[in-house]
């Protein structure tokens, strides 16, 4: 399983979005969170955005006041992750216009939305955002 | 109290929304205030939750999911009610119904099964974005239920015209596998259907992916579909799918060599070609870890590398270093081309960069140059911070001591280079220095003198026995010191430095081993005292002026000495001096002693009244001797002469390694029958239990509990150090079972121009220090002048600690192919615990039979659409049946294994792509 888990989290450690594609008891999501987060939060600008933890590699990338980190497995193709994160935020832009913790926040639904149209399984299966974005704009529409 | 009450009228009319419950969250500062927060409203959401309005019952399960997703709050006594809103009409509360069951369902939720139905109808739907939500949460939730009773609506949904539909339900089949592996047998040919239509991109990264992962987990299987694979590899313009197709081939040409011919050059194409680094860095991973044969290619490759290290993106530089790590077991050449940046990533800012960075300057570790490589380490041992610094110092450590220290040549080197790690402020790494410090002091018998002298440097500092990371290897000083005193300078001197007063600050453990350090000592000087040798100490001057940094020629002369010789002949004094001090060290053994003589400890205490005991004994007699001066003569005679004679005899003998196969190399004697009568006797003595060697379990393994050997011959030692009696009964074990040590190396000694060990003006340590030194030592290969052969190392044919075999990369390919197999066997024994195998086995059979006569349409059906292809079409039937033929054989041989029968069967490999 290539992504094993997306997190969202801010400046300040809260997690904002927690996606598990293996199953963990609340416990251990918390422990696990915990420590990404610590490791991750402590790394400055001029480190790199790959930390090994456990058996995850954890790939992250800051966008203003949100971290977004993944979790994947060690074959993962770390660039292409972070280019998954871009592609994830560059969605969120163009249907939130500039997102924002608050926009995660206050839109958990359609953002678990967006990334079940992006990822299943752990395996990325949607790269194009008119794609992902296309069952969303519908659910807009019609409510 | 809210639990009972139904929800009134007045819940659901003024309903808190997600939105508020969000901000109220945002209101309360985390912490108590919050929590109560929480709480309150979750004894809302109970009460609204229960309502038969739809909406009020969404928005509390809404509220619930998110509560459970970012505040943990549990939500498994809410799984019916998710489920309630599944079966909804309206998409809008189904949406929320299925995320929460796919945010907080667990395998065990008992109402999955309630679910099973609800997901049939959506899967079914004419609207697909049900059916959509109906797939993405059954990737998620998935049990093998689950798969096995919605296996066919999959089936269906394979060949689906959405291609918004097809590509989830491709996705979802990844986890059905996982689950319910029969439907391998059912889904497979679909799934391959779907990576030969070259026509729509949305599922073929989908396809890919889920091919990617299988692969992953045993390649062999997957072979046949290699020139599909071969294809997409060439014609794909997306970086996704091409990334898992490189990934497919990293596994597959491990199976197949011939695969590698063909794959190289398109690979290199795409390395070439590509303008996204990520592409580029996963062909240079399935080039350096899969094709390291094909020289242009790994040129390439490393050219590659070499952009990413140079460029100022951390990743990429990261990247670039794990890139070299991965090419360095084949071509080192690539790593010393890079060097420079390298050994400058040291000083990187980044953890990760550094810990990379270090761990290439370990490979490129050799017997040449490991002298200069760990002089500069230690130098940015010294300047770093203490994580990295005891990152440095363990990968010296586990370096140097590979294979029986493979590298080290000059022993008296490492050994006070293990001196001077001690020294350093953050040293974490005290149990494997301490180790090491023991091990080269049994193995390797020409270093004894330097490492006696590096103990005693490390026992007379009174500041490191403040520090308790180092009390370990403290202890290990005060073994050798003990055990190897005969080569000692000055023997009271070592006394002093056991005896100081700070030793209080080391605990019981390591106390107790100073206390019988100085039994050995305090014998040694006695039995030199009143023993001496005549003839050796001709030579030799007053010990007082030879310095602790000394020459070497002395220690080697003695070398040459038989053993017996060698105890005495540097301790040479005249025997006025000799009879103040043995009886200044007397005094002062037994003054600080005395008070330990009450410890509660009991290791330490009776340690320390053999000590007394034997110091009291000499101290009497020799002070009756006090004032007859001249008259020395019948020392031999005296009662402690006798005794020191026996004890001196019982620790003369050398401690070798000792394999830990010894004990099974003993034959039985005839006649004797183990396992017979013992269960008699245990009624028997019943109650008359022997208290079963006690005198083992009295003394605690106290240097090193890990390790087996040292371990048994520190008990050895002890116990004849502190029984008297028992000196007797060893020397008549090691009589009779001599036979199970290893012999004693005889000593060749070459010349004695030893350089310093440790020059300490040569510690400067520039990074162009490091970058020539191993330009020389690896590029050209020149031996250093070695003054003197390396020591003999006594190693054990079998037993020894760390059975570490270097990793060569023809080692790679049989590792990890036993390893997927063991990865494969490993899962599918779980897998198929939870199918009831005995009773489907028989029509798993039928179904095989089928599929195999149902191939030939299936390419038939095929061959419609793919005349592209010059001849490929022949070939492809082939390989579509040699396909099946091993999908059928690898679950017939998963069957096999799971009733314990094996079937070996040798994997057909048809020539596709030759």
């Amino acid at each position: 399983m290539g992504i094993r888990f997306i997190l969202m989290v801010n400046k300040q450690g809260q997690t904002r979005l927690a996606q598990y594609y293996e199953y963990l008891t609340l416990e251990e999501r918390r422990t696990l969170e915990g420590e990404i987060v610590r490791k991750c939060l402590a790394r400055n600008e001029q480190q790199c955005s790959f930390v090994e933890h456990r058996t995850y590699k954890i790939v992250y990338r800051r966008y203003a006041s949100l971290f977004f980190l993944v979790g994947v497995d060690n074959e993962e193709n770390e660039l292409a992750i972070l280019e998954f994160i871009h592609l994830l935020v560059e969605t969120m832009d163009r249907h939130f216009g500039n997102v924002c913790e608050l926009d995660i926040m206050f839109h958990l639904e359609k953002a678990h939305f967006m990334l079940e149209e992006m990822v299943m399984n752990g395996c990325i299966v949607e790269t194009s955002k008119n794609n992902i974005l296309a069952p969303i704009q519908l659910m807009d529409k019609a409510s | 109290m809210s639990g009972n009450g139904g929800p009134s009228l007045m819940d659901s009319l003024f309903q808190r929304t997600l939105e508020d419950l969000i901000k109220g969250i945002r209101l309360h500062l985390p912490g108590a205030g919050q929590s109560s927060f929480i709480s309150k409203s979750l004894d809302e959401i109970r009460r609204e939750i229960k309502s038969t309005d739809l909406q009020t019952k969404s928005t509390a399960v809404q509220k619930l999911t998110y509560l459970h997703s970012l505040h943990g709050v549990d939500m498994s006594w809410a799984a019916f009610h998710a489920v309630e809103l599944t079966s909804s009409p309206l998409f809008i509360y189904k949406k929320t119904g299925y995320l929460a069951a796919s945010l907080s369902f667990r395998p065990s939720t008992d109402v999955l099964l309630l679910l099973t139905n609800q997901l049939r109808k959506d899967l079914s739907s004419t609207n697909q974005h049900e059916v959509s939500l109906a797939l993405e949460c059954l990737s998620v939730i998935c049990t093998p239920d689950l798969a096995r009773d919605l296996t066919p609506d999959i089936f269906t949904l394979l060949t689906c015209g959405k291609m918004f539909i097809r590509k989830k339900s491709i996705a979802c089949l990844l986890m059905i596998f996982g689950q319910y592996p029969d439907a391998v047998r059912v889904c497979f040919k679909r799934l391959v259907e779907n990576l030969e239509s070259s026509d729509n991109a949305q599922t073929l990264a989908a396809t890919v992916g889920v091919f990617c992962e299988l692969a992953s987990k045993e390649p062999r299987s997957y072979l046949p579909l290699a020139p599909e694979f071969y294809r997409i590899l060439v014609e794909s313009r997306n970086n996704w799918v091409l990334i898992k197709v490189l990934k497919i081939f990293m596994h597959l040409a491990k199976l197949e060599p011939r695969l590698a011919k063909k794959v190289v050059e398109p690979i290199c194409d795409h390395m070439k070609r590509s303008e996204a680094k990520s592409l580029v860095f996963e062909c240079v991973r399935t080039i350096v870890s899969s094709f390291y044969e094909y020289e242009f290619a790994v040129k390439l490759a490393v050219a590659k590398i070499r952009e990413f290290l140079l460029d100022s993106d951390l990743n990429l530089r990261y990247l670039g270093l794990q890139g070299l790590l991965l090419v360095a077991p084949s071509h080192l050449w690539a790593v010393l081309e890079n060097k420079e940046v390298v050994i400058k990533s040291l000083s990187d800012v980044d953890q990760n960069i550094k810990l990379e960075a270090l761990r290439l300057v370990m490979s490129m570790v050799s017997d040449n140059n490991v002298v200069e490589i760990c002089r500069v380490l230690i130098g940015y041992a010294l300047k770093s911070d203490p994580e990295f610094c005891n990152e440095i110092l363990r990968s010296m450590l586990s370096t140097c001591s590979r294979n029986v220290y493979e590298i080290i040549i000059d022993f008296d080197w490492y050994v006070s280079l293990l001196g001077e790690m001690a020294r350093i402020p953050h040293c974490q790494n005290g149990e494997e220095i301490e180790y090491q410090l023991i091990d080269i002091g049994m193995r390797v018998k020409d270093v004894r003198p330097e490492l006696v002298r590096v103990g005693r440097d490390l026992l007379i500092d009174p500041a490191l026995l403040g520090n308790p990371f180092i009390h370990r290897i403290l202890s290990a000083a005060a073994w050798v010191s003990g055990e190897y005193v005969q080569f000692s300078r000055k023997p009271f001197e070592i006394m002093e430095a056991l005896l100081q007063p700070r030793t209080n600050l080391l605990p019981p453990s390591i106390r107790s081993v100073y206390i019988h350090s100085m039994f050995k000592v305090l014998s040694f000087c006695l039995h030199s005292f009143l023993l001496p040798e005549k003839g050796v100490n001709t030579s030799l001057s007053n010990f007082d002026d030879i310095e602790p940094g000394f020459t070497y020629s002395e220690s080697e002369q003695e070398f040459t000495e038989p053993d017996h010789a060698t105890r005495s002949s540097t301790f040479q004094k005249s025997d006025t001096f000799m009879l103040e001090s043995i009886d200044n060290v007397l005094t002062q053994l037994i003054t600080s002693l005395t008070p330990l003589a009450d410890n509660h400890d009991v290791e330490i205490q009776e340690r320390v009244r053999n000590v007394l005991g034997l110091a009291q004994l000499a101290q009497q007699e020799i002070s009756c001797h006090h004032d007859l001066k001249e008259k020395m003569v019948d020392k031999v005679n005296l009662k402690t002469s006798i005794i020191i004679n026996i004890i001196n005899d019982a620790l003369l003998e050398d401690f070798g390694p000792i394999p830990f196969s010894a004990q099974e190399r003993v034959p039985i004697p005839d006649g004797l029958v183990l396992e017979e009568n013992l269960s008699k006797l245990d009624s028997i003595c019943a109650d008359v239990r022997l208290p079963k060697s006690e005198s083992f379990c009295l003394i605690k393994p106290v240097l090193l509990p890990t390790d087996g050997d040292s371990n048994s011959n520190q008990q050895n030692e002890e116990e004849s150090g502190t029984a008297v009696e028992s000196t007797s009964l060893l020397a008549e074990h090691r009589k009779r079972h001599g036979l199970f040590y290893l012999p004693s190396n005889d000593k060749k000694i070459a010349s004695s121009s030893f350089p310093p060990a440790n020059d300490p003006n040569q510690r400067d340590n520039d990074v162009e220090d490091l970058v020539k030194l191993t330009e020389e030592s690896l590029v050209l290969k020149r031996k250093p002048n070695l003054s003197r052969p390396r020591p003999v190392v006594v190693k054990l044919d079998e037993g020894d600690r760390h059975p570490i075999t270097v990793k060569k990369t023809d080692e790679n390919e049989d590792l990890i192919s036993g390893a997927v197999r063991d990865v494969l066997l490993g899962t599918e024994a779980s897998l198929h615990s939870n199918i009831s195998s005995s009773r489907r086995k028989g029509k798993s059979h039928s179904k095989v039979n089928m599929e195999n006569s149902e191939t030939g349409n299936s390419s038939k059906r095929r061959s419609k659409h793919r005349d592209h292809g010059k001849n490929v079409e022949d070939r492809d039937e082939n390989s579509e049946k040699g396909k099946k033929k091993s999908v059928g054989r690898h679950k017939a041989r998963r069957r096999a294994d799971g009733d314990g029968v094996v079937v070996v069967q040798k994997p057909i490999i048809p020539d596709f792509l030759l």
